[in-house]
């Protein structure tokens, strides 16, 4: 067995031992810590696809991951004040099903992952890391200004939503919902990475004349990376929203695309469990640092840019040492 | 893994001392980053009723909201599952009290705002829970429009940053303003250089202009239009005149009328003792937000004074009763738990080298809000 | 909603909306021009050793709040501005030595991430330093007020001393850049970095001056600016993303193409606010007019970026 793998199973035990032990204890807030890193964990994996196996640094995520939140807000909010979406051509409802409400929040992020990735993988670089960071704020403004779902005050949603066959409200059984989410985005992206398609992506980021070369079109490879990736981002997102029963322009801004890009160089750039590990490192650091001082800030700062600095494959990579290409 | 957060309990460990405490209150405000002056205000405010209180059955727990809803949202989550508080106040801006009260209020815990108070809160939404001891939103805009007809302004040139609470302080000018309205414009919000908008004030032809944008947006819209020549008279909300940003608008704001509900020289015991003992504790003048602070801490400590939050209803009794010294005079509660007040207009003075504000007349007085009607409680 | 028109009583609508219009073409200028300092030293810092500094915002802060306390201090502006010079230009060279050339051999996500974690440092640290409440940096005497153009047209003095300035400083740094010793090695080093270290020049020294210039600037241009607007923590965050959109659409690395993408956003972002709202009126009610209006103009400039990329990938000027 690789390290890696001990490392990747340590994690996944932990994840599950510390939630359960609280709940033993009765200590809920845990519970809800350990539901918000395993959110953010799947936000990260997505961004991982096309940040770490695609090589393309978006710094616009945070509209896949608002969008995900916002398909969930404008859905429950409907159905909460029995208004429907439309009545012409045809009627829709809004729904407090969890599972419908994912299928919209994937299939509308992978929407606008397929429309901005059209646009910016016309580029590559600085400009892609820029371009997608200018649609980040366009949607952003979007949602401060336009009033319907509630401009910057967002939306609430008073009960959270239901999933069958689970009391969602109950912070352990929400958090095993989000935690299966998580395993079975990690068995899908394991899935993607060893196959002929995720093969050839990174081949792609290391050699595009090569990939070209055997007749694909590295474009559209990175076109449906990029989709993908969005899609995650956007399910974790209408996670996060029912975490907090709350969505607003927050999920939308620039400095949310930079923590889920923090969450990945913290573990580890393209490690399947990278964004895990970071994800749940960010969140013990918000808490025992956020305790220290009020002045937390400083130190998150320097711990990052000691960790891009010195630790280059981030804590899976001082671990487990470089088993797996990537650079 | 017990995750404890040290500055939440440590900034008043020496007050908690006895450790069966009877009221836990948690307190979720902005410490750092943008918009940490107002936060830290409404906290040293409220700490300093809590100090002079003495007692040793009221525990405050203090975290720091970054202004992030999300944040502030898993903090109420902390405070109610883990310290298990009965009371929550603190938040500042309106977009984090709708993400946080009515969960809180669902789960029967009592909530004091300090300073946001959203529409949705005070009408439709309104909570036998939740008591508001600021003002709702609306208030000091529309003193701010009455105020506009008692001097004799016709027509008025109007602006505020595009989103929801803009949009209401626009709003509640309009709803007791009378005359014309020479403009009306709604701009980004954070946008920090307003010559654009300053140069179509100036073609408008208005004869007033009435403002609301709050921090840094006031202090840079200020600053331009004094430099712009233009010298209509500007009347605004409290928010770009309070204590801790005049010092930075400097000469661009003397003479600016604002309306607010508070202002250090309104005449009181309470008041007085209020604003000596602040400027010895903390070294600075007290602003509106601190002053909203204070009073939130001693509306929660006279209502223990006769009931206990053990029994929900007889406490809410009392808190409804609004049985305190308030520094603003007289203060009492609406139906809808949103305050009854006067609202004066204020005048930007230099006293020595520090800027601030004096009372020039009263805007409204007994001023309700225009929601309480909706509230079926 | 009482009354919808923003246009003057008929019969003064010509002579007040060119003025008006005219004003507005001065306001998106000056806004350029501002936007020109801050995005030079960042375009450079590109072109020269590839970096992408998410940092020069807090440059751009530290500026802004070494004047405010000199003047503070002092009570005169010019010193003011020289500490504001000096103040950011040691900032940049200090994180330069020690963390920015650590990073020019890394991927651009690394660099993105390190300063990204400058930012966190940068504005906590000020905030240690400073307190939370915004500073105060007033116009000096002899500025203050407006004068009137010909035409008259009433413009503040400070603003027209801002393009003024901003279009003295553009013109000294084409000309080092084309005239100078160190332009040469600095155009030498945009094309080869290789050659130039093989030409005996030092080039970690050249690195840490481009820096430091930078750094420079965009102290600069956050003391201009913050006379007119407010001098507190986070202010340097927005106007870099501003910078970004601006380098991008003149190409990165391209000093020329960064002054003209600084002024095509602030015209484009002057001219939107103003214009768009106005223009919707035509077609739809006035209150939603203003209100999509401003929410359009507020992302006009994205819109303006994302359309210069998809006509050309690498911006305005860019090469490669």
């Amino acid at each position: 067995m690789r390290r890696e793998h001990i490392i990747n199973l340590v994690t996944l035990a932990v994840l599950v031992v510390v939630p359960l032990g609280a709940w033993v204890l009765d200590e809920p807030f845990i519970i809800t810590l350990a539901t918000r890193a395993v959110i953010f964990a799947i936000a990260g994996v997505g961004l991982n696809l096309a940040l770490g196996q695609g090589g393309l640094v978006s710094l616009g995520h945070a509209a896949f991951f608002g969008i995900g939140g916002y398909a969930m807000g404008i859905l429950a909010s409907h159905a909460q004040a029995y208004a429907p979406l439309m009545e012409w051509p045809f009627l829709i409802e809004g729904t407090k099903s969890m599972p419908i409400i994912w299928l919209v929040a994937v299939v509308s992020s992978a929407l606008a992952a397929l429309a901005i990735g059209a646009l910016s993988l016309r580029t590559s670089g600085v400009y892609f890391i820029m371009i997608t960071l200018a649609f980040g704020q366009m949607i952003y403004y979007f949602a401060i200004s336009w009033p319907a779902y509630g401009g910057e005050d967002g939306l609430v949603v008073y009960v959270r939503n239901g999933f069958p066959g689970l009391n969602t409200l109950d912070p352990i059984q929400f958090f095993g919902l989000c935690f299966c989410v998580l395993c079975i985005v990690l068995w899908a992206m394991s899935r993607v990475q060893n196959s002929a398609f995720g093969l050839a992506l990174a081949s792609a980021r290391q050699n595009p004349v090569r990939v070209q070369s055997v007749g694909i079109d590295p474009y559209r490879l990175r076109l449906v990376a990029f989709t993908l990736s969005g899609a995650i981002t956007g399910l974790s997102g209408a996670l996060f929203a029912d975490l907090n029963r709350f969505v607003s322009p927050t999920m939308l801004s620039w400095q949310m695309s930079g923590e889920i890009m923090v969450f990945i160089i913290i573990g580890g750039v393209a490690r399947l469990f990278g964004p895990v590990i970071g994800a749940m490192i960010f969140i013990l650091l918000e808490h025992v640092l956020g305790g220290v001082s009020e002045f937390w800030h400083i130190y998150l700062g320097a711990l990052l840019l000691m960790i891009v600095l010195f630790a280059k494959g981030g804590v899976i990579g001082a671990l487990a040492g470089r088993e797996v290409a990537h650079d | 893994m017990k995750i404890r957060s040290a500055v939440l309990a440590a900034s008043i460990a020496a007050l908690a001392a006895s450790a069966s405490a009877d009221v836990k209150v948690g307190m979720i405000t902005t410490l750092s980053g943008g918009g940490a002056g107002l936060g830290i205000d409404v906290r040293d405010g409220f700490l300093l009723a809590v100090k002079q209180a003495e007692r040793d059955d009221l525990e405050v727990f203090v975290g720091d909201d970054q202004r992030k809803p999300d944040v502030a949202v898993q903090l109420a989550d902390k405070m109610i599952q883990s310290e298990k508080v009965d009371v929550l106040t603190g938040i500042i801006w309106s977009n984090l009290a709708m993400a946080v009260v009515p969960s809180a209020t669902a789960q029967d815990k009592f909530y004091l705002s300090p300073n946001a108070g959203p529409s949705a809160l005070a009408g439709k939404g309104c909570h036998p829970n939740y008591f508001n001891v600021a003002w709702q939103n609306d208030n000091l805009h529309e003193a701010a429009g009455a105020y506009a007809n008692d001097a004799g302004f016709a027509n008025s040139f109007i602006i505020a940053p595009n989103y929801p609470a803009g949009k209401d302080a626009l709003t509640g000018y309009k709803r007791f303003f009378e005359g014309e309205l020479a403009g009306e414009l709604y701009t980004k919000l954070g946008q920090t250089d307003y010559a654009a908008e300053i140069a179509q004030i100036r073609a408008s032809g208005a004869d007033s202009v009435f403002f609301f944008l709050p921090g840094g947006m006031g202090i840079s819209f200020l600053k331009q239009y004094a430099a712009s020549g233009i010298d209509l008279p500007v009347v605004g909300p409290a928010f770009s005149f309070d204590q801790g940003i005049l010092q930075a608008v400097g000469d661009a704001a003397l003479g600016v009328k604002n309306t607010s509900q508070w202002n250090k020289d309104i005449n009181n015991a309470a008041n007085i003792s209020f604003v000596k003992d602040f400027e010895t504790e903390y070294g600075r003048l007290p602003s509106l937000y601190a002053s909203q602070g204070f009073d939130t801490a001693n509306l929660l400590i006279s209502a223990m004074e006769t009931a206990d939050t053990t029994d929900p209803d007889a406490f809410r009794a009392a808190l409804k009763a609004a049985n305190f010294d308030s520094v603003r005079g007289s203060f009492k509660f609406g139906d809808n738990h949103h305050p009854i007040q006067d609202i004066y207009v204020r005048e930007v003075i230099k006293e020595g080298d520090v800027y601030t504000n004096k009372i020039i007349a009263t805007g409204l007085t007994n001023h309700a809000d225009a929601y309480a009607g909706d509230c079926k409680m | 909603m009482v009354g919808g028109s923003y246009l003057p009583p008929t019969g003064t609508v010509f002579h007040m909306t060119f003025t008006l219009f005219a004003e507005q073409l001065l306001n998106g200028l000056q806004f350029g021009v501002m936007l020109f300092l801050m995005s030079a030293g960042l375009t450079l810092v590109f072109g020269v050793m590839g970096l992408i500094n998410l940092a020069h915002g807090s440059l751009y802060m530290v500026g802004a709040f070494a004047a405010a306390a000199v003047a503070a201090a002092t009570g005169s502006f010019v010193l003011a501005l020289m500490a504001s010079l000096a103040a950011a230009a040691a900032a940049g060279a200090i994180i330069e030595l020690t963390i920015i050339r650590r990073l020019y051999n890394r991927d651009h996500l690394d660099q993105v991430l390190a300063t990204f974690a400058l930012i966190l440092i940068f504005s906590e640290g000020t905030r240690w330093i400073f307190g939370s409440f915004p500073l105060f940096l007033d116009v000096p005497q002899a500025l203050s007020g407006p004068i009137t153009l010909p035409g008259g047209i009433e413009y503040p003095l400070y603003r027209l001393a801002i393009i003024g300035i901003g279009l003295g400083v553009a013109t000294g740094l084409f000309a080092m850049i084309n005239r100078t010793s160190v332009g040469i090695r600095i155009r030498a080093g945009e094309a080869d970095r290789e050659m130039i270290a093989a030409l005996g020049v030092d080039i970690a020294k050249l690195y840490t001056f481009v820096f430091a210039l930078g750094a420079a600037l965009a102290g600069f241009a956050g003391a201009l600016v913050g006379a007119i607007q407010s001098v507190q923590v986070g202010m340097g965050e927005p106007v870099l993303i501003l910078a970004f959109v601006v380098i991008v659409i003149g190409g990165i690395g391209s000093i020329k193409g960064a002054l003209v993408g600084a002024l095509l956003v602030g015209m484009t972002d002057t001219l939107g606010r103003f214009l768009l709202p106005q223009m919707l009126g035509w077609i739809l009610e006035p209150s939603s007019a203003i209100s999509i209006g401003s929410a359009v103009s507020s992302m006009s400039i994205y819109i303006l970026m994302a359309g210069v990329l998809i006509y050309r990938p690498q911006g305005l000027y860019g090469s490669g």
